[in-house]
């Protein structure tokens, strides 16, 4: 018997089973890599663990913390979750064959990824080189293996800075880092790296070509500042533009936002089904792993604050409840709704550099709530507005 | 210097099934093929539909194989466990024009001995299709069906390797010369056959000069580009839906993949171009705002892949044979967007030609299944766990794939025989396993040697 099925054992999900099963609750954790700790275990070279556990240490370490802490959930490696079928149940497939489980509650903790070059509607050929920044320490990190020499890396949000990190550590040569925006994303220190490793660096470049020679990347073709560039490298590394790993939720036929790609939820990580919750970066792209474990502990109380209040969840989910739309200036926000009474924290992104304030209109178009607020696409935003008075959907937007 | 009875040029859709039919005849075959696999040119990127002829031209040659074509492959199915997606199409007008165009097509379909082929009132088109953008009424066209457009050719193949045959890749043919047999020269070096198959593709006008010194035809290649959506998008959708063709192109086609996917394509672009089929994010976006206009529901869908093909149109709108009984020479050539269907059909068509014998019983092998509508590898125990999550394809699938009797030569042949690192995430998740599963199986390797 399983209480509550968590999918995914990255740092939320496995925070999220550590304080399900110190309730008491009978908890499977369904992780399709044959090992848990999610995207830490592929990136060597970043610090984890402050928020959680006080001391820094790498990624493959801070799983194995991780795991540890969950320990007493039912951990299934090398377990996909195939499909979440409409009365809740789940099949499971793995090397012992499948099994349908038929958990009271699901939490959807999948995580997110890159943004694929088909994507990102990239042009040219579909030669070998052409991969994530994830894909490349896949590689590295746990197989062992480079695949090319001289890659370019397309992006400047700070995964690109951990990309040249990665490919200096395998013995790699980035060529150039080219942003199709004017300016660079990541935040200072972080934009300086290639300026100090003497990387070319390339704003508002639009890629125009990718040349394939013999099945591998030969050169790109681009353009940026008025002009067309040719560089010969033999890989291009596409980097940021996360989005929640969402493939599951989808097929379960959950309401999926359109600005995160990510399900929509409430305060809690209720999903438009009731009795499945979804916690982590499957909720928007992307937060940091410690982010992500403070989410995966909190929604799993608000798990078991609704089993122990039964009827609880689904009144609040079929309940009134204000929608929460990104307006103008807003790249998304989450969460996607909010019941009236109910303490609200608001993550949000900005899509471009802004300074001024930001407002919330219900749907009558009166100003609900205003905040001033500096922001730009690299921050993370929270806020707890109080939207008390509103009526029907609220609409947050940043306005001068 | 070996010596065969039959050498086909091209290993595409065409050079396979002929090989196939002319090596089940008990000829002894040689198949070349330049590309790292078979299927690797234009055979590799197309819309997957099993067409009914339809549309053909009355009379046609491409008529005749294309229904032999359907009807053979609907007889080799079962026994190859091969798929088959019932879907059905709708050609639907959205215009004035286009709705008195449906009148023709449907007296053409009829004409086409497509008789089950009837018209749909807007009313009918939309209690068939709900998610469909309000329409002007469609033909209805019950026989046309999608497939797995690989696998097929896949069984063919070891088919002609049972028979004795031989299949090279990665050979290219660079000259020969006819003395009562044929010498070939090839990067692999020489070898003799009595008769010549052209079946080069996008290449089939410059083998024929360099072979018979002159050619009958001129290539055009026509770029196709396409964009496939989630896979939860196929729930939009039941039907293939077909545009009204205008006189260049069949037009744009939206419709479900055997995979489990929803695919829009192709465009139809004339370029010079014979190797590079690159897509283009204009032509892409345009193909994204088509699919969005006729089922709006799929502004919410992300896309998991883009790609491009090269048909082999030439310069008139038929297909181009070629048989010079002197030389011993067939060429198949400009078969531009039929030629998946048209398959089986134009190896009987050569077989006729060339007056091969009649085809003997063969062990038909089993083919794994990829396609979503029925049960995959991973629904059985003992699968190694699943390596590509997205289109969930096990570690044994890969294997077998690996280890069967008819390898893949690169990445691109181990993704048509297993479908791994073609779904939402292309590879993020899969790629390092991939690598270190295939090295030193495949050219070029995923990873560099050091």
């Amino acid at each position: 018997m399983t209480d509550v099925l968590v999918v995914g054992a990255g740092p939320a999900g496995l925070a999220a089973a550590q304080v399900l099963v110190a309730a008491g609750l009978a908890v499977t954790v369904a992780e399709r890599q044959p090992q848990a700790g999610g995207m830490p275990l592929t990136c060597g070279h970043s610090p984890y663990g402050w928020r959680e556990f006080r001391r820094m240490m790498g990624g493959p370490a801070y799983a194995a913390r991780l795991i540890d802490a969950a320990r007493g959930a039912d951990l299934r490696l090398a377990t996909s979750v195939a499909a979440i079928h409409g009365d809740g149940s789940a099949t499971l497939t793995s090397n012992a064959g499948t099994e349908i489980l038929t958990p009271r509650k699901i939490l959807l903790a999948t995580g997110a990824r890159e943004a694929t070059r088909a994507e990102r509607l990239l042009p040219g050929e579909r030669p070998l080189g052409v991969m994530t920044t994830g894909s490349l320490q896949d590689m590295w990190f746990r197989h062992g293996a480079l695949p090319f020499r001289r890659p370019v890396i397309l992006g400047s949000e700070l995964v690109a800075m951990s990309a040249i990190l990665t490919c200096r550590q395998a013995g790699a040569a980035p060529l150039a880092l080219l942003e199709q925006k004017d300016t660079l994303t990541a935040a200072a220190p972080y934009r300086w790296l290639p300026n100090l490793l003497g990387l070319p660096v390339h704003r508002g470049v639009e890629i125009t070509d990718l040349v394939a020679k013999d099945g591998r990347l030969d050169a790109i073709r681009f353009r940026s500042g008025g002009k067309d560039h040719k560089i010969f490298c033999d890989g291009l590394i596409l980097t940021g533009a996360f989005r929640p790993e969402a493939g599951l939720a989808r097929m379960a036929g959950l309401a999926i936002d359109r600005a995160t790609m990510g399900p929509s939820v409430d305060g809690n990580g209720r999903t438009s089904r009731e009795g499945i919750y979804a916690a982590g970066n499957i909720l928007r792209g992307v937060e940091t792993a410690g982010w992500c474990w403070t989410e995966g502990r909190a929604i799993a109380q608000a798990m078991l604050a609704d089993q122990a209040a039964p009827g609880h969840s689904k009144a609040q989910s079929v309940a009134p409840q204000i929608a929460l739309l990104a307006g103008q200036g807003l790249r998304w926000i989450m969460p996607q709704a909010w019941h009236r009474g109910a303490a609200l924290t608001l993550q949000l992104n900005a899509d471009r550099p802004h300074r001024g304030q930001l407002v919330a209109r219900d749907s009558t178009g009166s100003v609900v709530y205003t905040q001033k607020l500096t922001t730009a696409p690299e921050r993370r935003v929270t806020l707890s507005p109080q939207l008390g008075s509103a009526t029907g959907p609220v609409t947050l937007s940043l306005e001068p | 210097m070996e010596n065969f009875d039959v050498a086909i040029i091209g290993a595409g859709v065409v050079g396979v099934a002929t090989a196939r039919h002319l090596a089940l005849t008990g000829a002894r075959v040689v198949l070349i093929e330049k590309g790292a696999d078979i299927l690797s040119g234009a055979s590799k990127a197309n819309s997957a539909i099993l067409h009914t002829g339809f549309d053909a031209p009355e009379g046609s040659l491409e008529l005749i194989c294309m229904q032999a074509g359907h009807q053979d492959f609907l007889d080799l199915m079962g026994p190859m466990n091969l798929s088959l997606l019932r879907t059905g199409a709708m050609v639907v007008a959205w215009t004035a024009d286009q709705a008195e165009a449906l009148g023709p097509i449907l007296s053409a379909a009829h004409r086409n001995g497509v008789t089950d082929v009837l018209a749909l009132t807007p009313g009918e088109v939309a209690s068939r299709e709900p998610g469909l953008s309000p329409s002007l009424g469609a033909v209805f066209v019950p026989g046309e069906h999608v497939i797995d457009p690989w696998t097929p050719f896949h069984a063919y193949a070891q088919q002609i390797l049972a028979a004795g045959s031989t299949i090279l890749r990665g050979v290219e043919v660079t000259g020969g010369h006819f003395d009562g047999v044929w010498t070939l020269q090839t990067t692999d070096g020489a070898l003799t056959a009595t008769t010549v198959i052209n079946a080069a593709g996008l290449y089939g006008d410059r083998v024929e000069a360099l072979l018979l010194g002159d050619t009958h035809f001129t290539i055009k290649p026509r770029k196709g580009q396409f964009v496939v959506f989630d896979k939860a998008a196929a729930r939009l959708l039941s039907h293939i839906i077909l545009p009204v063709p205008d006189a260049r192109t069949k037009g744009v086609v939206l419709c479900r993949t055997a995979f489990g996917n929803l695919l829009i394509g192709p465009t139809a672009e004339e370029t010079p171009d014979r190797d590079r089929p690159t897509v283009s994010t204009v032509e892409l976006q345009a193909l994204l705002n088509r699919a969005r206009q006729i089922l709006p529901a799929l502004a919410e869908m992300p896309v998991t892949a883009t790609y491009a093909g090269l048909r082999p149109a030439s310069d008139e709108k038929h297909y181009r044979i070629r048989h010079d009984p002197a030389r011993n020479w067939l060429t198949l050539g400009g078969i531009r967007s039929t030629g998946l269907t048209a398959s089986l059909g134009l190896a009987r068509h050569a077989a006729g030609i060339l007056q091969a014998g009649a085809l003997q019983e063969a062990a038909a092998p089993q083919m794994p299944n990829l396609s979503e509508h029925r049960p995959r590898d991973w629904h059985s125990p003992g699968h190694g766990g699943i390596l590509c999550h997205c289109e969930m394809v096990t570690t044994r699938e890969i294997r077998a794939a690996l280890d069967g009797p008819f390898p893949p030569g690169d990445l691109g042949g181990l993704k048509r025989r297993t479908r791994c690192a073609m779904g939402r995430c292309q590879g993020f998740n899969c790629l390092g396993a991939l690598e270190e599963i295939t090295r030193g199986r495949l050219a070029p390797a995923l990873g560099l040697t050091r």
